[in-house]
C-alpha cells in the first residue's frame, strides 16, 4: 500500500526526533547534488536532461496522487498542463500578437492555474462516477477531445500551429529560460510540489482519499462524501499538473497541440508506472527514466546502425519488461532489493545463518 | 476491559434523548422480482438493544443496508431520530449519529489502526476536507487512542490493518462504529468467526456501552444476542415475523420450530 512506509512510528524513542533527524542520509545527500549540480552537468545537462524530468515529474506526480492515492488512474493531466500553457500564452505574451493580450505575469500566471484547475476538475467531476478501466476510457475521451478542439480551434489556441515565443517573465534581473536559473526555477518547484503530496497525503484530507481509494462504501458509512472527495483530489492534482505545464510551455517556448496529443497523455501514464505509482518520488524517477531514454536512446540505436527514431521501441520494450516482472515500478524492485538484502542478513532466517 | 474511555467520552454527547431512534414504515427492497426485504415496520427506541434474528436469506443484512443508505428502498419510508432519511445518501445518516459495522471486515488495509479510527472520528467532525496536517496534541487524536484503548488495541495501535487478526479487525470494526457521537449502531454479526474468549470479550464491550447508545445486532449465536439484547425481532422470508423481549422469542414454539429446528417440548 502507498503509504504502508511512511504510517509505522517508532514508539519506542525517548524524545520526538526534530525535523532535520527524521531525514533519511540518502535524502541529504541527493540534495546536496541537486543543488550543485551546476557546478559540474553542462548547459545541455541542466536544461534539457533535468529541467525537462522536472517538469514531466510534475505532471506524473499529480497523476501519482490521484492514483497511487485515490485509486482513480486519470489521463487527463497532461491536457490539464497543457491547458495551463494555453492560457500563459493566451493571456500572456507570445509570437502571435493578435491573439496575445501581453497581461502583466502576476495577473496571467494565477488565471492559468485556475482555469486549468477548472478543468481538470470539471474533467474530475465527470470521471469519479465511473471507475477503473472506465475512468481511463472518459478521461482518454476527454484528452483526445482536447487535442483536436486546440487542433482545429483557430480564434482561441491558433489551431495546428499553437503559440510560439512564449517565455518565462525577466524577474529581479534573471533570464529564467538561461540553463542554470531554468534548472533552479523548475528544481524549486518539482520540490515544492513533492513535498505538498508527502504533507497533504497524510493530512485529514489525504488520509481520506486513501480510505477513498481501499473502500469507498465504508468511507460513505464513516460519514464522507465519496463523490465530493474524489473530486477534491483532482481539483489538488490539476493545481500541480497546471503549474508543470507552464514550466513546460516556457522550456520549449512554444505550445501546439501535440503537447497534449495522446502520445504525450499516454507517456505520463508510462512515466508514472516506470517509477512506480505508489510514491510520490516515483513520479521524478519515472521521468527521469524516460527523459534519458528519450535524449539518449537515439545515438545508442544510431551507434548499433539502427534509425534513432526508434527509440520508442525501447521505451516501449522497456516499460512492457518493468511491467513483467516489476508492476509497481522502480520503486518496487527496490523495495524487494531491500527486502531481500534485510531477510539475507537476519540471523535466524538469512543466508547468514548457521 | 477499559470502557471507562467510551463512557467518558459519551458524557461529552449529552443527555440521553428520548423518543425513536429508529422507525421503519412499510420498507420494501426489490431486487428485480426478488424481495430481498417486504414491508417491514419497525419501530427502535432511544437506547434501545435490539436484536434482530433469522435465518440466512431472511433479509437481515439488507435490512442494515437500506438504514444505513447502502441501499435505497424500493418503497416504504426511513426516520431517524424523527427525522425522515430515506432519501438520504449514507454520509448524511451517519452524521445524524448512525454507525454500522459490517459482516465481512471493511477496513482499510493500507492504514495502521489510529489512522483507521482517526478517519471514523474524522468522518463525523469537522475539518475533512483539510489539508492541514493534524497535531499529536489535537483532542481528536485523544479521542483516537481512547478508542483505541477502549477495544483493547493499544499495542497495535501503529500496526496496519492488514498486519492484524481476524479477531482484532472484528475489534477495530467496533471502535470504528464508536466514533465520533454514536446515538444508533447497527451491528451485523459481530461475533461471527471470534473465539469463545473474543466473544465475551465482544459481550462485555457491548453491554458496558453507555445508555443512550442504542444498537440493533445480527446474531447467530443466539447465546450472544440474547445476552446483549432487550428486545428481539425475527424475520423470515423477508418479514417482520415476530417481536418480543429475548425470553418471549426463546420460549415460543414457533420460533423454535423455525429457528432451531424443532418443536418447543
Amino acid at each position: 500500500m502507498a503509504i504502508a512506509d511512511d504510517t509505522h512510528r517508532s514508539i519506542t524513542t525517548d524524545r520526538a526526533p526534530s525535523w532535520h533527524e527524521r531525514i533519511p542520509a540518502a535524502w541529504w545527500v541527493l540534495g546536496a547534488i541537486l543543488l550543485f549540480m551546476p557546478v559540474v552537468a553542462n548547459d545541455f545537462i541542466l536544461f534539457q536532461v533535468f529541467g525537462w524530468t522536472f517538469i514531466l515529474g510534475m505532471i506524473a506526480l499529480s497523476l501519482m496522487f490521484l492514483a497511487g492515492y485515490g485509486g482513480m488512474v486519470s489521463l487527463i493531466q497532461m491536457s490539464v498542463a497543457a491547458m495551463a500553457g494555453y492560457m500563459v500564452a493566451i493571456f500572456g505574451t507570445s509570437g502571435i500578437a493578435e491573439i496575445s493580450m501581453n497581461l502583466p505575469w502576476w495577473f496571467y500566471l494565477p488565471l492559468a492555474v485556475l482555469i486549468a484547475t477548472i478543468f481538470g476538475t470539471l474533467v474530475g467531476a465527470l470521471a469519479v462516477r465511473t471507475e477503473g478501466i472506465y475512468t481511463i476510457m472518459i478521461t482518454l475521451a476527454i484528452a483526445s477531445a482536447f487535442f483536436y478542439f486546440t487542433r482545429q480551434n483557430y480564434g482561441i489556441f491558433n489551431g495546428y500551429t499553437g503559440f510560439n515565443l512564449v517565455v518565462p517573465p525577466q524577474l529581479f534581473g534573471v533570464d529564467w529560460r538561461q540553463p542554470v536559473p531554468f534548472y533552479y526555477l523548475t528544481l524549486g518547484c518539482a520540490v515544492l510540489a513533492y513535498l505538498a503530496v508527502q504533507y497533504v497525503s497524510r493530512s485529514p484530507f489525504g488520509l481520506a482519499l486513501q480510505g477513498v481509494r481501499d473502500n469507498p462504501r465504508r468511507m460513505g458509512a464513516l460519514g464522507f462524501n465519496v463523490v465530493a472527495h474524489r473530486i477534491a483530489a483532482y481539483a489538488f492534482a490539476s493545481v500541480i499538473a497546471a503549474a508543470g505545464g507552464i514550466l513546460l510551455v516556457w522550456q520549449n517556448a512554444q505550445i501546439a497541440p501535440g503537447t497534449a496529443g495522446i502520445g504525450a497523455v499516454i507517456d505520463i501514464l508510462v512515466i508514472a508506472v516506470i517509477g512506480g505509482i505508489g510514491k510520490p518520488i516515483g513520479a521524478f524517477i519515472g521521468a527521469l527514466i524516460y527523459v534519458l531514454l528519450s535524449t539518449f536512446a537515439p545515438d545508442l540505436l544510431m551507434s548499433l546502425g539502427l534509425s534513432g527514431e526508434r527509440f520508442n521501441l525501447i521505451i516501449g520494450l522497456g516499460f512492457l519488461a518493468l511491467v513483467f516482472w516489476s508492476p509497481d515500478g522502480v520503486l518496487g524492485m527496490w523495495d524487494r532489493y531491500q527486502a531481500r538484502r534485510l531477510k539475507r542478513a537476519d540471523p535466524l532466517i538469512g543466508g547468514d545463518a548457521p | 476491559m477499559n470502557v471507562a474511555a467510551i463512557s467518558s467520552h459519551a458524557d461529552r454527547i449529552g443527555s440521553v434523548s428520548s423518543g425513536n431512534a429508529l422507525e421503519l414504515r412499510g420498507v420494501t427492497k426489490l431486487f428485480g422480482a426478488l424481495a430481498a426485504i417486504s414491508d417491514i415496520t419497525l419501530t427502535v427506541r432511544s437506547g434501545e438493544r435490539r436484536a434482530v434474528l433469522g435465518s440466512n436469506g431472511a433479509g437481515k443484512t439488507t435490512l442494515f443496508n437500506c438504514v444505513t443508505g447502502d441501499f435505497f428502498p424500493t418503497s416504504g419510508t426511513i426516520r431517524l431520530f424523527g427525522e425522515d432519511v430515506t432519501h438520504f445518501p449514507a454520509y448524511e445518516r451517519i452524521r445524524r449519529g448512525l454507525r454500522r459495522t459490517y459482516q465481512i471486515s471493511l477496513l482499510f488495509g493500507g492504514l495502521t489502526v489510529s489512522d483507521n479510527v482517526y478517519l471514523a472520528c474524522r468522518g463525523v467532525s469537522r475539518g475533512r476536507f483539510s489539508l492541514l496536517r493534524t497535531r499529536r496534541t489535537d483532542p481528536l487524536r485523544r479521542r483516537v487512542e481512547e478508542l483505541v484503548d477502549a477495544v483493547n488495541l493499544t499495542t497495535a495501535s501503529d500496526m496496519l490493518v492488514s498486519e492484524l487478526s481476524y479477531g482484532q479487525q472484528r475489534q477495530l470494526e467496533i471502535a470504528l462504529a464508536l466514533a465520533g457521537a454514536p446515538r444508533l449502531i447497527l451491528f451485523d454479526e459481530p461475533a461471527a468467526g471470534l473465539s469463545p474468549t473474543e466473544r465475551s470479550e465482544l459481550i462485555s464491550i457491548l453491554t458496558s456501552l453507555p445508555g443512550h447508545i442504542g444498537y440493533v445486532i445480527i446474531e447467530h449465536d443466539m447465546d450472544v444476542a440474547l445476552r446483549v439484547a432487550e428486545s428481539v425481532t425475527m424475520m423470515h422470508n423477508g418479514r417482520v415475523f415476530k417481536e418480543g423481549t429475548p425470553q418471549e422469542i426463546e420460549d415460543d414454539p414457533e420460533v423454535q420450530a423455525l429457528y432451531l429446528g424443532h418443536g418447543g417440548d
